[in-house]
């Protein structure tokens, strides 16, 4: 008889002895270098954590050498950030370099901490989604290839979250992010009639769609749907709903960047990512036109920030008339929201900026 | 020459980490890595995803935690045709030992494609890529080790929060005892669905919002406190004495203007009822200013991305909770707030979109939770009120 809903192993049994001895105890923390913080306890005890990065589709022998690495020198403990870093936490200063150079012979860099790029939170894309308007792990691997210099230093103005979606689905917080690439389809569903028949439950699938595109098929002799092409904004829901509706396609599938998202409530508000680039075409193996309007939005904001100011609180400064002109991104109708709240972003006042 | 795969070796070049390297590692001793890796590569040269919509599979008592995925050219690579995904709950705060971990691998390998998410965005350490026949035994020695399955579909998906009081000092209640007990509290929810979609719970345990919960949870909890800052005089005067610029970088930032640096006194003044509790102050002088005493959470509600109706940051429903064990007042919240939207929602309909559906102000008296100014930026401009 197998067991069910016994839940997660308890986080108690997974943590290390300094931390165990430390927990709910600690007073302050240094960020001793790019990749390493210092963290001191109200009992006077200090930890050292070394953050590398992964490239978060791993093997089981990848999770083995890191594991190697944890029994050497952390007492059989590691854990994982919500970017799919790993760190590496000793109480044993002297344990750092030797952690740091393990982690070099694997090519894992040690960084991703202060102000930097952090590892990119990213979807499966075509390794394994069946909705993906692109790839995720390949389109990461270019990216953070281009950014590598970021991650192993703390120079930038603020940290810079980055994210990728393979689709608007977004399974992750893209949509909030520094910067982001989001897949999006361009083309709207092809309708399979047998198909629709026989798998999908025509109500429901009339209901997915937000702009209401999609009706019964006018012949009462076809059990299916139509779609009005000319409100459909291809989000794919519909095909969620109905697989006999996909609309992946080599030539209309490509990907969006926003800008300017944050969660953190430190300073502003968390905001959302605006789009700043509506369509780029996939370019795989390495997503070059991508990765260089990455690159150039980074290095303006580098070079135009001020300390500590987010990429979204400084285009709020210089204002978005400022930041497709440095940008040299040409602003187009796509830009002008009309979906839910577009009225929202619309300008009200006579102060702007040329 | 099936291993022919000139897109992808261009991903084994730079210097970050290469997932291609990693599949290949794989594929030397896994045949469904090696189709994997051969399925990758075409959709590098087709420029679209080989994989097909769906397929109900499982395991016996779930309907969560089993995502099915199948090739649509299975005759090329019948050693991924069925590939299916298993996610695995993660330990709270992504802790492990090396022993669980290196038991995890053993199981993967023996079932599996040895290939894994360390982690997907949810949270859940993915296993990605077996069969439909290996899917119970999979689960059934991943129970044995401690293991279980984490939520997919119309249900609760595994709860994430922050590092938390393990390993920082910000945290203002314990996050990771929370998920924990919220999580074993929840399993039902978590392993059969029957909502009409996806909800999603994530603790940070202070405003930085670490795990971004304000932007991905339906039901978003944050960390914060309800006294004032706790600030060290000395260790200001530290700061300042080593040339740190604390006018421009601190009192400056401040979003409610509610610091002053005395300069004749070199003392830093807190106007305590202007802070807004940002955490900015405290980010960049770790040593000197902490958080409160009087620690808890603001719980919110409705964060979501783009689809149906747009993408939505967490509002604010209860300005300030306690958050203590054993979490009944937030458990009877997430019933009551369940409980409206099974009744009330449509299909696929997240519970933001429910509320704006139905209005904030009704869902408000659903729950029996009394307004308050902070729950708005600011009140309506409209005259047309339902009295």
């Amino acid at each position: 008889m197998n067991r069910t809903d016994i839940g997660p192993p308890d986080y108690r049994d997974m943590l290390p002895d300094a931390i165990k001895m430390n927990y709910g105890k600690w007073k302050y923390h240094e960020n001793v270098r790019a990749g390493v913080l210092k963290h001191v306890s109200e009992t006077g005890d200090e930890v050292y954590t070394v953050r590398v990065g992964s490239p978060r589709l791993v093997s089981i022998d990848f999770i083995r050498d890191i594991c190697d690495i944890a029994d050497k020198y952390c007492d059989g403990h590691l854990r994982f950030t919500s970017r799919s870093n790993i760190e590496f936490i000793t109480d044993n200063k002297s344990n750092v370099n030797g952690i740091i150079e393990e982690a070099a012979k694997l090519g894992l860099p040690a960084g991703g901490t202060g102000n930097g790029i952090s590892n990119i939170i990213h979807t499966q894309g075509w390794i394994h989604c069946h909705s993906a308007a692109t790839d995720a792990s390949g389109l990461v691997k270019a990216i953070m290839d281009e950014m590598y210099e970021y991650f192993t230093s703390m120079k930038l103005p603020a940290y810079v979250r980055i994210a990728v979606a393979c689709c608007i689905n977004m399974c992750g917080a893209v949509h909030c992010s520094d910067l982001a690439v989001v897949g999006i389809h361009r083309r709207p569903p092809k309708v399979d009639n047998e198909k629709v028949l026989a798998q999908c439950e025509i109500p429901t699938t009339i209901q997915s769609c937000p702009t209401g595109a999609i009706r019964r098929n006018p012949d009462p002799n076809i059990k299916s749907v139509v779609v009005r092409e000319d409100l459909c904004m291809y989000c794919a829901n519909c095909f969620t709903v109905c697989p006999a509706m996909p609309l992946a396609d080599a030539e209309g599938d490509g990907v969006a960047i926003y800008v300017g998202g944050k969660v953190s409530n430190a300073r502003k508000p968390p905001m959302f990512s605006r789009m700043v680039v509506p369509f780029l075409p996939n370019t795989p193996p390495r997503w070059t036109e991508v990765v260089d309007v990455l690159k150039k939005i980074v290095e303006i904001y580098a070079g135009s920030a001020k300390k500590y100011e987010r990429m979204g609180e400084w285009i709020e400064r210089i204002g978005w008339e400022k930041f497709f002109r440095l940008t040299e991104i040409p602003f187009t109708d796509q830009h002008i929201d009309d979906f839910t709240h577009a009225v929202e972003t619309y300008r009200t006042t006579t102060q702007f900026k040329w | 020459m099936d291993e022919d795969t000139p897109l992808l070796d261009e991903l084994e070049k730079g210097p970050w980490p290469s997932y291609v390297k990693e599949i290949k590692r794989m594929a030397k001793k896994n045949k469904a890595a090696k189709d994997l890796l051969g399925i990758q590569e075409l959709s590098y040269k087709d420029r679209v995803t080989h994989w097909k919509h769906g397929g109900i599979v499982g395991v016996t008592g779930y309907g969560s935690g089993v995502i099915g995925r199948y090739c649509d050219v299975p005759e090329k690579f019948p050693d991924a045709a069925a590939f299916h995904t298993m996610r695995v709950n993660h330990p709270a705060g992504w802790f492990y030992s090396t022993k669980s971990l290196r038991k995890l691998c053993d199981i993967w390998e023996q079932y599996g494609s040895g290939m894994t998410n360390m982690h997907g965005s949810t949270g859940d350490a993915i296993l990605l890529g077996t069969t439909t026949d290996n899917l119970q035994p999979c689960f059934d020695s991943l129970t044995e080790a401690g293991f279980d399955l984490g939520g997919s579909g119309s249900a609760l998906r595994t709860i994430a929060g922050c590092v938390g009081q393990a390993r920082c000092e910000w945290s203002n209640f314990d996050t990771l005892k929370l998920v924990h007990d919220l999580t074993m509290e929840f399993q039902d929810e978590i392993h059969r669905p029957r909502w009409p979609y996806k909800f999603k719970i994530k603790a940070s345990g202070c405003p930085n919002d670490c795990v971004a919960a304000i932007a991905r949870a339906d039901f978003t909890i944050i960390g914060t406190w309800r006294d004032t800052l706790r600030i060290d005089q000395n260790a200001v005067r530290n700061y300042v004495d080593n040339g740190f610029d604390i006018k421009t970088l601190v009192v400056d930032k401040c979003p409610s203007e509610a610091l002053e640096w005395d300069e004749k006194n070199k003392e830093l003044k807190l106007q305590a009822d202007d802070c807004v509790r940002c955490m900015h102050c405290i980010n960049k002088m770790t040593k000197a200013i902490r958080p409160g005493v009087e620690g808890g959470a603001t719980i919110l509600i409705g964060g979501k991305a783009p689809i149906i109706k747009g993408a939505y940051l967490s509002w604010v429903l209860v300005p300030f909770m306690k958050i203590e064990p054993p979490y009944d007042e937030i458990k009877d919240l997430l019933r009551k707030i369940w409980d409206w939207w099974d009744e009330n929602g449509r299909t696929r309909e997240r519970l933001a979109e429910l509320i704006e559906r139905i209005g904030l102000k009704n869902f408000l008296k659903e729950m029996g939770i009394p307004p308050v100014p902070q729950m708005v930026y600011k009140p309506r401009a409209n005259p047309y009120v339902y009295f």
